[in-house]
């Protein structure tokens, strides 16, 4: 392949790769995101290479494409397989079924009730991808095309008009019209903050120095969110193209893009898109033969959390331990290697072509007043269909978790969703009708993070749960202010003390103490937001703080020193399966006769519960 | 064992030229090797001119390395939130009871070793649990002694 050498050249590649595509051929869309490669994706796209291969030598099948897609948003229902041009949607796809697609769907054009998605409330079969509730209440912009594209192969972008905001850009618009741009667009960062995009360009734009640097956040560490690591997986040269278009603008010439190191196919994926557009002319020297140069490395970060801050990540970047350091100085006029440097999230990037190619207020016409776009969610926890999902900003949590998300699993009853990630908050029952944008949430105690949403039902404690996080974020503190490092470790003892049922009155006050010293007198967000878990907590549900301290009890059933593991009679049939898997050997009882176990030898491991085929054993 | 250090040089090489480069050159010893032997870190001390201190500072801020052998196979317990709430913590417990260590140690036969992880992004399946890179989803503290046998009796 030789480099595209003008904005001409590239849209006679595009008219060729389009040409060369039968509308009406047959082909499969199979997820190869992390979440069905979990599930098993990659043996089902074996096995139907393989029978279509076998076919293919028969010569009963003309072309039948197989598109090892990124992930496809479903995950809940994985692995999955769309076939176009139909749009049908086949969910828990096993190898064993490989055949039966190819011979009545592929070949005899019909679908095959049980691998279709049925509608759990209505127990109605739907076919098409596109009719099923989980996409249909989506508006899918940056994923759009995530379903459909083959993210190794940089022709699969260019077929659907990928890099065709860039020459637009590097031709057409000059850097302040672009910020301008960005500007009007009201596009804010995605990475949690929600700092707006084009003042942050403009400001590291017109920061003296000839040497500027771009990075992309992509050190994702909330637990519980992957749209990011999503996006690289399954659009990688979305994200790249917002760079290059970004530096253009900026006027830097280097990139960085700082990946998390447990994401190995987001790294495998970006490096494969950077040699790919390196190769077309559309990365490095000369860029569609504008005069423009811009090159990308890819850093993979250490495993830690404190990295996703900017001036952390500045210092990881640089080889150096990830602490941040107090921004007197932005790091638009002194980041990295002290030289300007502008730094925004994968979906920030990611939706800036969208921008340039389709104009600032067709972009401002979405979502709300002040949060324009949409929002991307890792919808996880106890909801029925986990997944990633995008929608316009200013939906209501209630439209999202129940719409989209199809409600809570297992028909438990909603408690409080968490969003923000360790920075986040628990927002309750009574507020599910907040619109979803970065001044409610943050108004509500928690706040819109990088896009983690947890579902957490009845058997979720609260207690608990702050706990967790505070644990999360002792371990994760970098050391570096006392408040945070010392704070979080007296916050967590005394969550821990009341969870081990060792509560005082007086915790409650101590906590709250803690929480504005640690929120007062730490230098980065990492610090000043540890509190927003406990917090938000303590503000919602209370009660159950009470339960446990007061009463010794934990609502949920979670607080082990609170609970005990219990046989009821009535339901137990002496099978015995109970008895033979107690770790301790705690149960005893004859064969057809109801067991007990012993509470002095119990562990409450909750092998018991797990084994048990009669709901024979409860928690009390 | 001695230890065959032809491809710390190829490592120090790739990164002789590097800005800021530690990091990566660590991240290379650490999946060559399984973790940071010492010799390995004094010839890239030699080599780049970074002092062993400011090595021995970044090796011990950054969760991926580790500066005693690992296992034949890691297992790593996710504990995201989402896992977290669907019973992680259970999990956990159960595979220190199985295997009699912590996260961060690995047993005295050197079989397993294991670790923690913060969120592995496979929510959908959890609470789940990354062995040698591969995921066991949806588990239940009854599951584990299986897969940990399956694992063991590999080798």
């Amino acid at each position: 392949m030789t480099r595209l050498a003008s904005p001409a050249e590239l849209e006679q590649l595009r008219n060729y790769i389009v040409s060369q595509r039968r509308p009406d051929r047959q082909w499969v869309a199979i997820c190869l995101g992390t979440g069905c490669r979990a599930s098993g994706s990659e043996a089902v796209s074996a096995a139907l290479r393989n029978a279509l291969l076998e076919r293919r030598l028969a010569a009963q099948i003309d072309v039948v494409e197989i598109k090892e897609t990124g992930c496809q948003g479903f995950c809940e229902r994985g692995p999955l397989l769309v076939i176009h041009p139909q749009n049908i949607f086949y969910q828990h796809v096993k190898p064993d079924d490989v055949e039966e697609i190819v011979e009545e769907t592929l070949l005899g054009g019909r679908t095959i009730s049980r691998l279709l998605y049925r509608n759990p409330e209505s127990n109605e079969i739907v076919v098409k991808e596109h009719d099923i509730p989980f996409y249909r209440n989506q508006q899918r912009l940056l994923l759009a095309h995530s379903g459909e594209i083959d993210p190794t192969d940089i022709r699969d972008y260019i077929a659907v008009g990928g890099y065709s905001a860039l020459p637009k850009a590097l031709f057409t618009m000059r850097p302040d019209e672009i910020i301008d741009t960005i500007i009007q667009s009201g596009l804010r960062g995605r990475g949690g903050a929600g700092f707006p995009t084009g003042r942050k360009w403009r400001s590291c734009r017109n920061a003296p120095g000839d040497t500027k640097y771009v990075v992309c956040n992509a050190d994702e560490g909330d637990p519980g969110a992957y749209m990011d690591r999503s996006i690289i997986e399954s659009n990688p040269h979305s994200v790249l193209e917002g760079m290059i278009i970004g530096a253009y603008a900026i006027g830097s010439h280097q990139g960085y893009i700082y990946v998390r190191q447990e994401y190995p196919l987001a790294v495998k994926h970006f490096r494969r898109a950077l040699e790919q557009a390196e190769e077309y002319g559309l990365l490095g020297h000369n860029i569609l033969g504008s005069g423009f140069d811009f090159s990308v490395k890819i850093n993979r970060g250490g495993g830690a959390f404190v990295c996703g801050e900017s001036t952390a990540l500045v210092a990881s970047i640089e080889g150096k331990t990830g602490e941040p350091r107090a921004k007197h100085v932005h790091t638009v006029e002194s980041g990295l290697w002290d030289c300007p440097t502008n730094l925004n999230n994968v979906k920030t990037w990611a939706n800036v072509p969208h921008i340039i190619n389709r104009g600032a207020s067709w972009f401002a016409s979405i979502g709300t007043e002040n949060s324009k776009g949409t929002a991307l969610f890792s919808l996880v926890g106890k909801v029925n269909n986990t997944g990633l999902v995008e929608v316009p900003m200013g939906i209501t949590l209630r439209e999202l978790i129940f719409n989209v998300g199809g409600g809570v699993s297992s028909g438990k009853a909603f408690k409080a969703v968490q969003t923000g990630g360790p920075s986040g908050g628990c927002i309750p029952r009574d507020l599910l009708d907040l619109p979803v944008d970065f001044e409610s949430l943050t108004q509500a105690g928690s706040m819109m993070g990088s896009g983690g949403m947890i579902v957490m039902d009845q058997d979720t404690c609260m207690v608990d749960v702050a706990r967790y996080f505070t644990a999360f974020l002792m371990d994760e503190s970098c050391g570096k202010c006392v408040s945070c490092r010392e704070g979080l470790v007296q916050m967590h003892r005394v969550l821990q003390g009341i969870c081990e049922g060792k509560g005082r009155e007086s915790d409650l006050a101590l906590l709250q103490d803690l929480c504005d010293v640690v929120a007062g007198a730490s230098l980065c967000a990492l610090g000043t937001t540890a509190p927003n878990p406990v917090l938000s907590t303590l503000r919602y549900f209370g009660d159950e703080y009470r339960a446990h301290i007061h009463e010794k009890r934990c609502p949920a059933g979670v607080c082990k020193a609170l609970i005990t593991f219990q046989i009821i009679t009535d339901k137990c049939t002496g099978c015995g399966a109970c008895l033979r898997r107690c770790p301790q050997k705690a149960i005893t009882g004859e064969k057809k006769q109801p067991h007990v176990i012993d509470q002095q030898l119990c562990i409450k491991c909750g092998v018991c519960r797990d084994v048990c085929k009669f709901d024979a054993v409860q928690v009390i | 064992m001695e230890l065959d250090l032809t491809r710390v040089e190829e490592i120090i090489d790739k990164y002789r030229d590097e800005r800021g480069g530690l990091i990566g050159a660590l991240q290379d010893i650490q999946e060559s090797f399984g973790w940071l032997p010492q010799p390995a870190l004094r010839r890239l001390s030699e080599e780049l001119g970074y002092p062993m201190n400011r090595i021995y500072s970044v090796a011990t801020f950054y969760k991926a390395f580790s500066l005693t052998p690992r296992g034949r196979h890691v297992c790593k317990v996710c504990m995201g939130t989402a896992c977290h709430v669907r019973g992680a913590p259970r999990i956990l417990e159960e595979i220190e009871r199985q295997l009699g260590i912590g996260p961060g140690e690995t047993t005295a036969d050197k079989t397993f070793s294991l670790d923690i992880v913060n969120c592995v992004g496979a929510c959908a399946i959890g609470p789940v649990i990354d062995i040698d890179g591969e995921h066991k989803g949806n588990l239940t503290p009854g599951k584990v002694a299986a897969i940990l046998k399956e694992y063991r009796e590999a080798t």
